[in-house]
């Protein structure tokens, strides 16, 4: 049987790091993102030497910015990808934009690589934006979406948040409101997490940052949740939601610890119930990437335990929840035996819910979720 | 022995100005063994004590030094602990000695520390020797500090040797000046034994090892020995002295020696530290004098974090205790904590020294409760109790009225900080008593103060609003009528014993908001809205609120880093050990603790 995978790529590059953000990325002259366009692809050729029967049917091109890349350098990658790896013919190809970075040549590489666009908007007010030290306008996101729509993207996601310093429920309702009225296949809609190390933290914790209370944030998340559903729009996971058939296949693999390999500096993977992570070392990276095994960083095969624990945690955030069925088949235990003690206590303080074999977190138990899953945790 | 060629000193020193270098050097520069004792084939025995396993506890040392003028020296070289509650320690070792090397260091100056050493050096009459430290750096002013240690100490500087410890350079002039200005000891060693009990270890083979000075007479292996203030006689196993980490023993120790004994000695409590070791047959007229029995003054309870290892806990006190005079112990329940034991110590420090040894050396987690002092509760039917635990006290409707133990404290320090001091002291309810003017700069004053208010964090605050230049010492002087309730802690309407306490009256107030506002912080939030009130008696005098958790949720794993994710579970399930379920709520152990350390504000 083919092994069935899931492709990261990560692109380490942005025009200028937004306030808020804690992951992998830097703004980097043409040269460097040259560069690193063919060390993706050396790397790519390599890793593929030990996946010769391996589908790929999702690919995801993450960031960082992807859409501040060249488009000729995006083809290239694109094209190693398709000649070493095969692909899927239904294979979803999703690439995640900045509104502020969408030219002509970017436009006609979506039309041919991408099938799939999820688009970084946040907030459809400025002043929002430019707190979160966001690139764009709100009416460069309104222009981005008709672009997109154009160059025939018909699977498009739009990425909001919740929790923006100065952000009050009436002016994420006309965010939500204008966000519907470009009728997107998918939406995103994370809440604010202040992280250590970036310029919010630095702020919060001069009492600087104007965040709306944990009350208000929640309020926030439930309105969100409310008014998508009356639009037509399931939640099938903590910050996500879709019209039917447009759940993130990509995002899923995740929850359902299929196998994916990231590429790219920092990309994370599992595969053969092993986890890794590459070098965040740009340099190393990019003198190293032919040797796959070179760049491999906090390599872990997961035991029994850890695998257990990731089904429960990662499943979880599925609105769906998780299957005691599926837990046996995965694992030949019987869920009650490892879980079941821990679920009827959760289920007693109203943060899980359970019917027919299928357990998921209540309402409550979303909001404090974190709390929940860490119970999942088994002593070593 | 001559005791001309014997120099018994110590090293003081302000913290870092490089005591414990000076004595690693001065170890380095003189031998173990005299030429006679080499000849004597010593060194045969002290292979057999290095198999039995035997280590030193005390820092003293014993070393020969060949002196510039040919002779042969033995240096004996005293240590000295250095925290208030082990002031009586201190004072003891002190007493052993006839001279002190005062170490500074040349580019700091002479230090808060500096100052209380050298006074406390000064009481028991020993002869100072100052050296400057630290020459080699750049930034040393060996004669500013000579003449500071002049101005402010008073004692003679211009001639102190200027050294650096650390590279060796000048340390000779160091040993030349303890033969030369270090007074010999001058004892009679025909006189009946008098020796002083400065230290005492356990040792499972042999039992205790007594560190003493002889100060007249003479004791050898056979001696029929007894303790002037136990009155235990003993018969002398071996005698011997202290070489660099090992025990040497010998013939015998008199007059002006310092060494140790062995004499199948079972029990700590059997040689007490500053008793008078005599002869039994012939005893001198006299105990040496400053002898106190180790009285605890501070109680709490200690509880294993989890019931199981409630006879561990038990073994480990019990174990303890072989080395430890001091530390007192009984069983006792509580309802919060279930089984543990109320331990008696002699100050907050020793509380923190006794808690860190169970959790280190006996790998035990603990929950200790609010440090207590004795309290005399007078009952209405005549009857009085000693309260160590306030669980205990009695229903106020039985109570006639309460007595809380008083001391006697000494604050040294320098004129600038006599109005702070004295402001803090009265906000101890503290009486005055007298202010002494030592010399210019100098001042003792002098304060009642009621002990359960100098318990908890005196000696930081003091230490604080003086810039570290304070010290004190404290001496119990008797009980006193006073005004006093029991404040009791309820979390989720639960009242938590571990947790009351007895407080001045009029203070209840305060400490009891105090204390609800810094549990507010300690306790994370949790499913439910979490009420934390102060009480006295039924009346609820303070309250605050921990907020149910509203939102504890991660929007977004980026890029399927599932890794970072798990991290922060882990984090979350490990802080989650750590707590202890009471009235449905679930409350960190080191709450308990951390919650009685009133800040200084």
């Amino acid at each position: 049987m083919e092994e069935d995978l899931g492709i990261y790529l990560h692109f380490p590059f942005c025009v200028r790091k937004c306030r808020y953000c804690d992951f992998l990325s830097a703004p980097a002259d043409g040269s460097v993102r040259h560069a690193y366009a063919e060390a993706l692809a050396r790397e790519i050729r390599a890793q593929a030497e030990t996946a010769a029967d391996a589908e790929v049917s999702t690919v995801f091109l993450g960031g960082g910015t992807p859409s501040y890349m060249e488009a000729g350098d995006l083809a290239a990658v694109m094209d190693a990808l398709g000649s070493a790896f095969r692909l899927k013919a239904d294979a979803e190809i999703t690439m995640e934009v900045n509104p502020g970075t969408l030219d002509g040549d970017l436009l006609s590489f979506i039309r041919t690589y991408v099938n799939r666009v999820s688009m970084g908007v946040q907030s459809f007010h400025d002043g929002e934006l430019k707190t979160l030290g966001r690139i764009h306008t709100a009416r460069e996101a309104v222009r981005g979406i008709s672009l997109l729509r154009e160059a025939g993207v018909t699977n498009l996601s739009l990425d909001l948040m919740t929790g923006i310093p100065g952000q009050t429920e009436e002016t994420l309702k006309t965010t939500l409101a204008e966000a519907l009225a470009h009728a997107p296949e998918h939406l995103s809609v994370y809440s604010l997490i202040v992280e250590e190390g970036t310029p919010f933290f630095t702020l919060a914790d001069e009492g600087r940052l104007a965040l709306p209370g944990e009350e208000a944030e929640r309020a926030m998340y439930w309105d969100t949740r409310c008014a998508l559903a009356e639009a037509g729009y399931a939640s099938y996971e903590i910050s996500n939601y879709a019209r039917e058939g447009f759940a993130c296949r990509h995002n899923l693999r995740y929850w359902e610890r299929k196998s994916y390999l990231g590429f790219g500096t920092g990309a994370a993977s599992l595969r053969k119930e092993t986890r890794w992570k590459n070098t965040p070392d740009l340099d190393f990276y990019l003198k190293n990437s032919g040797n796959p095994g070179a760049l491999m960083r906090e390599t872990e095969v997961l035991p029994l335990r850890a695998r257990m624990e990731e089904f429960a945690f990662l499943g979880l955030r599925k609105t769906e929840g998780i299957r005691e069925a599926d837990f046996a088949s995965a694992f030949g235990i019987p869920f009650e035996s490892i879980y079941g003690e821990t679920a009827e206590k959760l289920r007693r303080k109203g943060l899980l819910a359970e019917e027919d074999g299928r357990w998921s977190l209540t309402e409550r138990g979303v909001d404090i979720s974190n709390t929940v899953m860490a119970e999942f945790l088994l002593d070593a | 022995m001559d005791q001309s060629k014997i120099r018994n000193f110590c090293i003081i020193a302000h913290i870092d100005h490089g005591k414990s270098t000076l004595a690693d050097r001065i170890i380095e520069m003189t031998g173990l063994l005299t030429q006679r004792e080499m000849q004597d084939q010593v060194l045969d025995n002290m292979e057999l004590e290095r198999e039995r396993g035997i280590t030193i506890k005390a820092q003293t040392v014993r070393t020969v030094y060949r002196a510039d003028d040919g002779e042969e020296y033995i240096f004996n070289l005293i240590d000295t602990p250095g925290h208030v509650d082990f002031n009586y320690e201190v004072s003891r070792s002190l007493a052993a000695c006839d001279g002190a090397v005062l170490v500074v260091d040349a580019t700091q100056g002479v230090e808060a520390q500096t100052l209380g050493n050298v006074y406390l050096a000064l009481d028991h009459d020993l002869e100072i020797v100052s050296v400057i430290n630290k020459i080699d750096l750049p930034s040393a002013q060996p004669d500013e500090v000579a003449q500071e240690i002049e101005d402010v100490i008073g004692i003679e500087a211009m001639e102190a040797p200027r050294i650096s410890a650390k590279t060796g350079l000048n340390v000779h002039d160091v040993l030349e000046a303890i033969v030369r200005d270090l007074p010999a000891p001058d004892g009679d060693p025909e006189a009946p034994l008098k020796a002083l009990i400065f230290d005492s270890t356990y040792d499972s083979y042999r039992g205790v090892i007594v560190f003493m000075r002889v100060m007249d007479g003479t004791v050898r292996r056979g001696t029929k020995i007894r303790m002037m203030q136990t009155g235990a006689e003993f018969e002398v196993v071996e005698v011997g002295v202290f070489g660099a980490g090992r025990m040497i023993p010998c013939d015998q120790l008199s007059a002006g020696e310092v060494g140790y004994l062995t004499a199948s000695i079972k029990e700590l409590k059997e040689s007490r530290v500053g008793d008078t070791v005599t002869e039994a047959d012939r005893p001198c007229s006299e105990a040496l004098p400053g002898y106190k029995e180790p009285q605890p003054m501070v109680y709490c309870g200690i509880y294993p974090a989890e019931t199981p290892r409630y006879p561990d806990l038990r073994d480990a006190l019990e174990k303890l205790q072989l080395n430890d005079a001091a530390l007192q112990y009984e069983p006792e329940t509580s309802q919060a904590l279930g089984f543990g034991f109320r331990c008696g110590f002699l100050g907050l420090l020793h509380l923190d020294v006794i808690t860190q040894r169970l959790e280190r050396e006996y790998d035990l987690d603990l929950v200790t409760t609010a440090p207590s002092v004795i309290y005399k509760v007078h009952k209405t039917n005549g009857e009085m109790i000693e309260l160590t635990n306030p669980s205990n006290l009695p229903d106020p409707s039985e109570i006639d009225y309460m007595e809380e133990p008083m001391v006697e404290a000494e604050i040294m320090l320098t004129k600038e900080y006599i109005g702070s001091i004295m402001t803090l002291c009265q906000e101890r309810r503290g009486v005055y008593e007298s202010t002494e003017y030592m010399e210019s700069n100098r001042a003792v004053l002098k304060y009642r103060l009621p002990l359960n208010e100098i318990i908890y964090d005196f000696f930081d605050a003091l230490k604080s609003r003086s810039r570290g230049y304070a010290s004190f010492d404290y001496e119990l002087c008797g009980y006193e009528r006073s005004e006093l309730v029991k404040l009791d802690i309820l979390v989720n309407h639960t009242p938590v014993d571990a947790l009351s306490f007895i407080v001045y009256g009029p203070s209840a107030y305060e400490r009891g908001s105090k204390m609800c506002e810094k549990l507010k912080k300690e306790i994370p939030r949790q499913l439910f809205d979490i009420p934390i009130q102060a009480a006295v008696g039924s009346k609820i005098i303070a309250r605050e609120t921990v907020r149910q958790l509203r939102k504890d949720v991660l929007a977004k794993c980026y890029g399927g880093d599932i890794s970072r994710k798990r991290k922060l579970l882990e984090k979350q399930k490990e802080g989650k050990k750590k707590m202890r379920e009471i009235g449905n709520v679930e409350i960190p152990k080191d709450a308990f603790l951390n919650v009685l350390k009133l800040d200084e504000e």
